[in-house]
């Protein structure tokens, strides 16, 4: 298991375990109170330190390597996964995955950010950053959802949008834009999970919905810690402080009325426990899909418009 | 035995009649520095003569310039941020606000007006680059919403004029919904066949270019402006290489298929003008018939 370094309470922990087991088999002595005790240890200093985590530390978790990404929560939470490729126009963007499949018997159209678990894998996926391409297979498919009256479930995972000189050629700008414009009307419900990260207009691009909810760990905003701290600092070592100040965990969302749920993590983050995770997620996809379905169209679109009308603080005289 | 000799002893001219040059009568062009006369300037829509450069101008400008005698009606004047994330970096955001806006006597990065321009009444927000960046916040959302919901309300023309550095980040995650909300604005205005016109000036990047500036029904640019999503430092920083030249530029834009067409400032008016009435009913198009032959 790979450990954060706000976990290096845990490690030492972990090694005695590790070592009471290895005499345990050894079968010499008998340390199965000395385990147990061990465990309930590392079981209560881990609830100790996710209690109260800091912006940053939620972004570190967010990032860790063995994460579950978007194709595991499909995989985790549906069956009949159909993937489909392509924007029909420029290629097929392996930074975001889609197609329809079921959940529990209902079908829905579901699509995320990909990210990568190796070296080969993140360059495939260009590390989770779309091209135009991307946000417009994603639209692609999200019309498709629209045509055939099916609800669509998009979940959140990008450190941003490509940045590079072929996504400008391509007009990132525009697909995005695209993409909130078309998102704002369309005709079926729209569900959007921020898993991972949540960063700018690569993660709004498909993250205008009727509800969003937010993973315990995950965080959202206009930027990454990092960059902010280099623009407004000049320098990448205030990126706590950056995180801190943006106000990007799911409570901070929650409470300027910017996100609709905060979904609770296992302990010790998503990766810990997969299972739990998945159907966590699952049973709170269904029971807003359910809540979603009393509404008309009209009522949905309306809503939708409205809600994120209201964003925004400002004084008036 | 001097050649001249003096008649009357000392100067004689009293101060406030003397023929000084006054602080800002001359402004150097930032492209080729050539100086230019700043009443002359302002005569050619401060682009420069020599090299055709269309330097930046605010909201103040740019309403003289499009609506007829400068004469407009200011919607939502008074409309100032808030400070919701008590965000703090090297000085606290209020503090920043209020030296913006003594700086640019400016409440925020863009001003609304409603007035008419070569008779053909219309709905125009500006974006002000020098509060702030451009940048967007909160208060530039909810004015560019407003601003949409008038257009819809009177069934009159939209105009945004952008020119912006990106989103506001001592707002973070209100900022970045701005995009959304201004994009969801814009669907309705679009549903209702109202015409929208952005026009991009130099530069207009970042949320701005990924919302409102890239959904016109016509994206207009003014020549040589940088246009872009990510801007050209980063961009550069991610490909590691040098960029071509004229990256990110109105031309490259319309050469890759998303700008319609370039327009020179002193064009600007009557082009824009022409669009509408090529495409807006029967009404607002007699109205600037008639407006144009008186």
């Amino acid at each position: 298991m790979i450990l954060l370094d706000f976990e290096k309470p845990i490690e030492e922990l972990l090694e005695q375990l590790e070592k009471a087991q290895a005499t345990h088999e050894k079968g010499k002595v008998d340390m199965t109170d000395t385990m147990e005790q061990l465990q309930g240890k590392i079981d209560q200093t881990r609830k100790n330190l996710y209690k109260n985590l800091t912006g940053w530390q939620k972004v570190q978790v967010s990032r860790h390597p063995d994460r579950p990404y978007t194709l595991d929560y499909i995989k985790g939470m549906t069956t009949n996964f159909i993937e489909l490729h392509g924007d029909r126009n420029m290629g097929d963007d392996k930074a975001i995955v889609g197609g329809f499949a079921s959940i529990d018997n209902q079908p829905v159209m579901i699509l995320g950010h990909q990210k990568g678990r190796n070296t080969k894998e993140r360059q495939y996926r260009n590390f989770g950053m779309a091209n135009p391409e991307g946000y417009r297979k994603a639209l692609r498919f999200m019309k498709l959802a629209e045509k055939f009256n099916r609800p669509v479930i998009t979940l959140i995972d990008t450190p941003g949008a490509s940045p590079g000189l072929e996504a400008e050629e391509r007009g990132q700008g525009e697909a995005i834009a695209k993409n909130l414009m078309e998102m704002a009307v369309l005709k079926v419900p729209i569900i959007c999970v921020v898993i991972g990260e949540g960063a700018s207009g690569g993660a709004l691009g498909i993250g205008v919905g009727d509800k969003i909810a937010m993973l315990e760990n995950s965080w959202y905003s206009v930027i990454s810690p990092e960059n902010c701290s280099t623009i407004l600092w000049h320098s990448w070592e205030f990126k706590e402080k950056a995180a801190e100040a943006l106000k990007l965990t799911g409570n901070d969302m929650l409470k300027n009325g910017l996100i609709d749920k905060i979904i609770k993590e296992p302990l010790g983050g998503a990766h810990s426990d997969r299972e739990a995770m998945f159907k966590t997620v699952k049973s709170e996809l269904k029971r807003t899909l359910k809540e979603l379905k009393e509404l008309s169209t009209e009522e949905l679109i309306n809503q939708r418009i409205e809600k994120f009308s209201n964003m925004g603080v400002v004084q008036e005289d | 035995m001097s050649w001249f000799k003096r008649v009357k002893d000392g100067i004689l001219t009293k101060t406030q009649d003397k023929k000084s040059t006054p602080d800002g009568l001359w402004v150097k062009c930032p492209e080729c520095q050539t100086p230019h006369a700043s009443k002359d300037f302002a005569m050619e829509m401060w682009v420069c003569k020599d090299c055709g450069n269309h330097t930046r101008i605010g909201s103040d400008e740019y309403f003289e310039i499009f609506f007829d005698n400068g004469k407009f009606q200011e919607l939502d004047a008074n409309i100032t941020s808030g400070d919701p994330l008590k965000f703090v970096d090297k000085k606290d955001y209020p503090t920043r606000i209020e030296a913006a806006q003594k700086k640019t006597q400016l409440k925020d990065a863009v001003r609304t007006g409603v007035g008419k321009v070569n008779g053909l009444k219309m709905v125009i927000s500006c974006m002000d680059f020098s509060f702030i960046g451009g940048s967007m916040g909160s208060v530039v959302g909810e004015k560019i919403g407003r601003a949409i919901d008038a257009a819809r309300k009177q069934k009159i023309p939209l105009m945004i004029i952008s020119k912006s550095g990106g989103a506001r980040m001592m707002e973070a995650a209100f900022s970045l919904m701005q995009m959304a909300k201004t994009s969801a604005k814009l669907a309705l205005l679009n549903q209702d066949g109202i015409p929208f016109i952005s026009y991009l000036t130099d530069p207009t990047t970042g949320g701005v270019t990924a919302s409102f500036a890239m959904l016109g029904d016509f994206n207009i640019a003014e020549p040589n402006a940088l246009i872009g999503f990510a801007g050209p430092r980063i961009v550069k920083e991610t490909i590691g290489k040098d960029l071509p030249t004229g990256f990110q530029r109105s031309e490259f834009l319309q050469e890759h298929g998303f700008v319609d067409f370039i327009v020179e400032r002193k064009n600007a008016k009557d082009q824009i003008h022409t669009v509408l009435s090529l495409i807006c009913d029967k009404k607002p198009r007699v109205k600037a018939e008639t407006a144009k032959s008186s």
